[in-house]
């Protein structure tokens, strides 16, 4: 039985499952009745009040003027941005190096743990299952400051190698649980069929378990490259001079001189957003339809 | 959420076969062995620091001392703690509220993946940008106020910006979609045809919302309340750009501590109790969905048929 309300929630968000048939019947009488309730009010209103924000910062990045006003329509600050900004273009370099090889790792290792804590019995299991669970819940506040002082102390300097292994530590428990939730719908005689027919180890690995759980190891590195690229309470504890990453540079901006050209940022982050959910969910589709 | 396996031939046993390696060790621990280093050994340096003395320049010295706990008894930190509490409780509370009814309408709807894709486009932007977004709608020459002038409503700038309000307001719009989620889950999974029966009983809806579907998905609430009010608790950034001075939080705290004031012994003391309340959540919320998993009996025996 799966108690474990992160994977409910990662499964929920992969596969839609079939319910039981009066389950399903009684949902579709409920989907039927009436359109305007009392809480698909509020759902407008909220969905409204999480895109207001998005949809304002987008207006502002086309206004010629430097003031909220708006005085006309102007692709200056995009200009600016493309042009005329080589310290953001350097901090996006260095936040790609970070996501991408931090990633990388995060979902070997949590690709390989995933597989030994779903198939096997072995020591220290509860222990390993519970330690992936406390840095996901745990505020970053408390997860950079220890991290700093951890780092200080074994005097390894500040840095894109220290951004990237706490990187990889922050993002390891979701590839975890995303390979994890994808193993849940795994049919493990398949496994034992493979043995039957003589593959080593190393080959059922290959061949057989990698290729099944394929769109879970993707989805897992995506979610990691993008929480990496999106973070910054804990890049703030654990850089040091010139490892600047995107979220600190937006930081410094945000803090010291407002430019109108953060709002053109802002348009084309929320756009990279939007383009690489779309992609996932495609992709875990295409693949489930494949299937 | 066991149905789809359970109503599938019975699964071969989630164990390998006696003879097999035995490969779980040599798979899981690489991943053990870095959360041990790079996350338990830390954590655990600062249970130790928190018990240590305050280094003249910085760091510590070894020598065993209460004085961080001592000092974050002083009235000035203890305001800043009873804030805390407060404003996240707030928030959460908010947040709440306005996610149980959307999650239910995205239970019902017929399009629950366009409304799903909806709620996460703003939780995965940059949070930065989306404290950004705020600043511009609620700064003295934003969006609200700019639009208040221009209709003549106002003659002086509204102070919208830099204060508690501000913090709660900002807090339920970064938080929200962490609350929906699991509460959508838990709603998505819910046998709706209780709700029928209990209508058809006579019970009156609100009466069949609160006694009917609440106890039923109590376990997503309880998930949506730890993922709002642990990282509310602990917040930093929130009220660092849209707070003022009444709404410096123990994240804050922590930060000047390690940065400007350099006593880290303090700074350690106050991440204690967050660790400590955080750790709390995450028993009472893995309690709760196994009571609820222990009570769903009558639905595993429908399935069995």
């Amino acid at each position: 039985m799966n108690t474990n309300p992160f994977r409910q929630m990662i499964n929920r968000l992969n596969v839609k499952r079939p319910a039981s048939e009066p389950a399903r019947h009684a949902r579709r009488a409920f989907q039927r009745k009436s359109t305007f309730s009392f809480s698909f009010t509020v759902l407008v209103l909220t969905l409204v009040f999480l895109f207001l924000p998005l949809f304002v910062i987008i207006a502002y990045s086309f206004n010629a003027g430097k003031s909220s006003t708006f005085t006309g329509f102007s692709l200056e600050w995009y200009k600016k941005l493309f042009f005329d900004s080589e310290p953001l273009w350097a901090a996006l370099l260095n936040s790609l190096i970070v996501a991408f090889s931090s990633a990388a790792l995060a979902t070997v290792l949590g690709t390989l743990a995933a597989i030994g804590i779903s198939w096997y019995k072995f020591k220290g299991k509860a222990y390993i299952q519970t330690v992936t669970f406390l840095p996901m819940v745990l505020p970053e506040v408390i997860v950079g400051v220890s991290m700093l002082i951890f780092f200080s102390g074994i005097k390894l300097p500040l840095g894109l190698f220290s951004i990237f292994v706490a990187h990889t530590t922050f993002c390891l428990p979701f590839v975890f649980l995303m390979v994890l939730a994808r193993l849940d719908e795994f049919d493990f005689s398949i496994i034992e069929a493979s043995h039957d027919l003589g593959a080593t180890e190393k080959q059922t690995m290959n061949k057989v378990i990698i290729p099944a759980i394929f769109p879970g190891i993707m989805s897992g590195f995506m979610m990691a490259v993008t929480m990496s690229l999106e973070d910054f309470v804990i890049t703030f504890f654990v850089s040091g001079p010139g490892s600047t990453t995107l979220p600190l540079y937006v930081y410094s901006m945000i803090r010291f001189g407002v430019s109108p050209v953060i709002n053109a940022l802002s348009f084309v982050m929320i756009l990279a957003t939007v383009l690489i959910a779309f992609t996932l969910r495609k992709f875990l589709k295409n693949i489930a339809a494949a299937k | 959420m066991s149905r789809v396996r359970e109503s599938k031939p019975p699964a071969a046993p989630k164990t390998p076969r006696p003879g097999l390696k035995n490969m779980g060790a040599m798979y899981a621990w690489p991943m053990g062995l870095w959360f041990t280093a790079f996350f338990i050994v830390p954590l655990l340096i600062i249970i130790l620091y928190s018990f240590l003395k305050k280094g003249l320049y910085g760091g510590v010295v070894g020598e065993f001392s209460l004085n961080a706990y001592k000092q974050m008894f002083n009235p000035n930190y203890g305001l800043v703690l009873l804030r805390t509490v407060r404003i996240s409780l707030i928030s959460t509370l908010f947040t709440i509220l306005l996610a149980l009814p959307c999650g239910y309408a995205m239970a019902r709807s017929k399009f629950q993946t366009v409304l799903l894709f909806l709620v996460i486009i703003p939780f995965w932007t940059n949070s930065l940008i989306r404290i950004f977004a705020w600043m511009s709608i609620l700064g003295n020459d934003g969006f609200i106020n700019s639009l208040l002038m221009q209709l003549g409503l106002t003659k002086d700038y509204l102070k919208l910006l830099y204060n508690q309000q501000a913090v709660i307001l900002v807090s339920v719009y970064m938080y929200l979609p962490y609350a929906i989620l699991p509460i959508f889950t838990a709603i998505d999974r819910f046998d709706f045809s209780l709700l029928e029966a209990a209508r058809d009983l006579g019970a009156t809806k609100p009466a069949s919302m609160m006694k009917v579907l609440l106890p039923n998905v109590k376990s997503g609430v309880v998930t949506a309340v730890i993922f709002t009010f642990i990282p509310i608790f602990g917040a930093y950034t929130v009220p660092l750009l849209v707070g003022g001075k009444d709404s410096y939080m123990i994240g804050n705290i922590i930060v000047d501590q390690v940065n400007k004031t350099r006593n880290w012994p303090l700074a350690a003391a106050f991440s204690m109790i967050i660790t400590v309340l955080s750790t709390v959540g995450v028993l009472w919320m893995m309690a709760s969905s196994k009571k609820e998993s222990a009570l769903k009996t009558p639905g595993k025996a429908e399935e069995k048929r």
